[in-house]
């Protein structure tokens, strides 16, 4: 059954890109919203829209019924997630399919078992895909959980089964700390996720973080090869890229094709990404989490590929077999992106919504730019800070940087500080143009260059009265 | 009796506790000192504490727990 009309229960720069998926393959589009998002660049691309609850995410994007009373008003048959929100959410999937809906997405079946981390794990190991070294299953006490570590020695990362998304996850470097973080853990799992069980792996020190994307449609799956985002901060992405530039061809082969065993074995439906540590010095990788959503940084895969990742899960959804066989795709050239996010590099990455006063959009060959912005569009201070993603497509990786220090340069944010400083200087530095670099990489050197960071964009002063605390532990993306 | 108000610093979402599970960090009829914290402001998804940078006694919250507040708009009434 094809898609007629399908309902976009996200926002900001991901739902701007569905809506211009859908509409490329003659599908009409209902775009949701909030009270205070009546203003976002979605609503204007749309064919027609729906308010669905106040500002509070909670009480609007997150709220099941509100979306599918939506869907029921605008006579919409199909509802695309996008990412974060519900996009892993078993139950609203399930949901959906129940009010004879069709979710542009996996099963609510596959959903969980990838949301259980620890089954996730048991599932990669029973296709024979190498996963992090560490407890098989759930650690139900203290002491289990300390009998496994002796083996694999420290340091480890004591994780939450119902985490993920770099969520609910402590570091112990020695058995003291091993028994004052555990019962922590626990505590912490229980309260966040209504789930306190744990499971251990062993820290790989300076790994790179490498994942690779697939496309399956619940008989077959293909992959699209790799992207590397080890450029991190707080465990989010900043840079990502396509392909790779720390594997072999020999290494690539065989990452690709465990990722697409594991897809296989769980009949995997929809655009999904296994996410792996590499080891470049052992040239091991490990299994980590498969995420079971469009992600953000999918642009630098259909830059390499030529696959149009979004257009291809809608697809699937409206009943489609793969129409891409594993042999027509090929890499060309190299991708990069980095996020452009309302945050101050200048000052702690301080959250800056506020009005944009001017926009100028860089452009040109192999030039990509994925935003929610308008001139004059005010950003809401309700959501995620990504404003949007620059990216770059050029032969190879050291014309592609120099291709993004072109774009950046042309592109101009006014009214709100951003983090395009930040992508300049990464472009600048030496590490990143040789590709020298693992996800622990990234903080040191924010630490030792914050001074390089100053925007030249005047940023609104931020009152003295408020002290940044904690990043949330709702970050979806 | 001086009755004065705490601003918000920052637009978002307003929470009177710092965990859904956990206690208000103040209530009516408290007594507060300047470096007191009153609440949190969740903007762009990073939590913010309020201060209260006032010293007196709270006479009543004009924002709820998890009100959107703009920057700015009165969050509470102290009697200082």
């Amino acid at each position: 059954m094809a898609i007629q009309k399908l309902l976009i229960a996200n926002r900001g720069e991901i739902a701007v890109r569905i809506i211009r998926a859908a509409r490329e393959l003659g599908i009409a589009t209902v775009q949701v919203y909030s009270k205070a998002d009546k203003e976002q660049l979605a609503m204007r691309l749309a064919d027609e829209s729906i308010e669905i609850g106040p500002a509070q995410a909670s009480k609007s994007y997150l709220n099941r019924d509100a979306i599918l009373a939506a869907a029921k008003a605008t006579g919409a048959d199909a509802i695309h997630p996008g990412y974060g929100f519900l996009a892993e959410n078993a139950d609203f999937a399930a949901a959906v399919e129940a009010a004879g809906l069709i979710f542009v997405g996996p099963t609510a079946q596959s959903i969980r078992l990838m949301g259980d981390k620890v089954a996730a794990r048991e599932a990669a190991a029973s296709a024979g895909v190498p996963t992090v070294p560490g407890s098989q299953g759930r650690l139900e006490t203290a002491d289990a959980a300390f009998d496994l570590v002796k083996l694999t020695g420290f340091p480890v990362m004591i994780k939450a089964a119902a985490g993920g998304g770099g969520r609910g996850i402590r570091i112990a470097h020695t058995a003291e700390e091993f028994h004052h973080l555990m019962p922590q853990a626990q505590a912490e799992a229980l309260a966040a996720f209504g789930d306190g069980g744990l499971y251990v792996e062993k820290l790989i020190e300076g790994a790179r973080h490498i994942e690779v994307q697939v496309l399956g449609d619940g008989h077959n799956v293909i992959h699209c090869f790799e992207r590397e985002c080890s450029l991190q901060r707080r465990r989010q992405k900043v840079w990502e890229e396509a392909p790779s530039p720390s594997l072999t061809p020999a290494i690539r082969e065989k990452l690709c094709a465990s990722a697409v065993a594991l897809a296989k074995a769980v009949h995997y439906r929809g655009a999904g990404t296994l996410e792996y540590l590499y080891d470049d010095r052992s040239h091991e990788f490990h299994f980590l989490e498969m995420n079971t959503r469009i992600q953000v940084e999918h642009p630098v895969t259909e830059m390499i590929t030529g696959v149009d990742l979004v257009r291809e899960m809608i697809r699937i959804a409206g009943g489609e077999r793969l129409r891409i066989r594993q042999d027509q795709l090929r890499i060309n050239g190299h991708s990069i992106e980095v996020r452009i996010n309302a945050e101050d590099p200048a000052k702690s990455f301080m959250p800056n919504p506020g009005t944009i006063t001017a926009l100028d959009v860089p452009g040109g060959n192999g030039v990509r730019f994925d935003s929610l912005l308008y001139d004059g569009y005010t950003v809401p201070p309700f959501y995620d800070s990504l404003l949007g993603k620059l990216i770059v497509h050029d032969e190879d990786r050291a014309s592609a940087i120099r291709r993004l220090s072109c774009a950046l340069g042309e592109l101009k944010i006014e009214g709100l500080a951003t983090t395009k400083p930040l992508h300049q200087a990464l472009a600048r530095d030496a590490d990143v143009q040789a590709a020298r670099f693992h996800t622990a990489w990234l903080e040191p050197w924010l630490a030792t260059n914050a001074a390089s960071l100053a925007t030249a964009e005047a940023a609104p002063p931020t009152p003295a009265t408020a002290k940044e605390t904690a990043p949330s532990a709702t970050g979806g993306q | 009796m001086a009755i004065q108000q705490i601003f918000s610093p920052l637009p978002g979402i307003f929470y009177r506790k710092p965990a859904p599970d956990k206690p208000a960090y103040k209530s009516d009829g408290d007594t507060i000192t300047e470096d007191d914290t009153i609440g949190l402001i969740e903007v762009m998804k990073s939590f913010n504490e309020v201060k209260a940078g006032l010293a007196g006694k709270i006479l009543r919250f004009l924002a709820e727990n998890e009100d959107a507040v703009m920057a700015g708009q009165p969050i509470a009434e102290i009697d200082v």
